[in-house]
């Protein structure tokens, strides 16, 4: 028996941790592992209700949750291999080409 | 308090410091093994929970192929170490907005599931791999396919990203 608060509290740290990440690092990189923990988050809570509700749709959308974030990371290190070719930083602050 | 109780509590310990030391950690390859730790617990949460194949899932994809692609990533680019190179200088804005972040949750969670009400409490349900499956592919099969096409579509545009463009 584990209690619903402590399982949304659980997820409410790792989110906040993830929006601390993206919003302080510099790293490309380290921005994507901080989404990565917010991903998390939201899967936590998606199979906490699952459980609590004894339905399995929250974690048939976690699973669905877990293939994007790994569609997303691929992506998001191609971009951040490309912009490394291309700038020798992967910076986020240094790209700016775009910002009016 | 039961002792799946404590253990959620110490696993979620575990989680919490090791999430908040990704994002503080000084260098990045520490930070992508504090992440893997991160990703273990959360997938032992699951595992207690009784989402046994969510678990694994997690454990699979998230240790074995996600967190490799990270550190491919790092050895693939200048892994800078320090906090002055690896922060920039909104990081003060960033704990502010993360800490009122996690206060807005908490209360809300509170308001929503109050600590003391004895309703909130469950057992383990086996949400096991048969009835996923069972779900999956027939209430769920056109997300199902849709994810499927979106994983094709992400790794032909990896690999046309990343590839070397000598004759370009």
């Amino acid at each position: 028996m584990i209690r619903l608060p402590f399982i949304l509290f659980f997820s409410a740290l790792l989110f906040s941790a993830g929006v601390y990440g993206v919003l302080a690092r510099r790293n490309a990189i380290m921005v994507l592992m901080a989404i990565e923990l917010m991903l998390n988050a939201v899967n936590v809570n998606l199979v906490g209700f699952s459980a609590y509700l004894r339905d399995v749709t929250g974690q048939v959308f976690a699973l669905f949750v877990i293939a994007v974030a790994a569609a997303e990371v691929g992506i998001g290190l191609a971009i951040v291999i490309l912009l490394f070719r291309n700038r020798e930083s992967i910076n986020v602050d240094e790209v700016n080409l775009l910002k009016w | 308090m039961t002792a799946q109780e404590y253990a959620f509590l110490v696993l979620a310990a575990v989680g919490s410091v090791s999430a908040i030391a990704v994002v503080t950690a000084r260098n990045v390859v520490h930070a992508a093994l504090y992440l893997v730790v991160t990703l273990l617990s959360v997938g032992a949460v699951y595992l207690l929970l009784g989402a046994e194949f969510t678990g694994w899932v997690q454990i699979l994809i998230y240790v074995g192929a996600i967190v490799i692609l990270f550190l491919f990533g790092l050895m693939l680019t200048k892994a800078p170490i320090g906090r002055d190179t690896l922060d920039n200088q909104q990081r003060w804005v960033g704990v502010a907005v993360a800490a009122g972040v996690f206060v807005g949750l908490v209360y809300l969670i509170q308001q929503a599931w109050p600590m003391k009400d004895a309703q909130n409490t469950y057992g383990v349900y086996s949400g096991n791999t048969g009835v996923i499956g069972e779900a999956i592919f027939r209430s769920y099969v056109l997300p199902f396919e849709a994810i499927s096409f979106l994983l094709l579509a992400a790794l032909i545009g990896a690999i046309v990203l990343a590839r070397k463009d000598d004759g370009a």
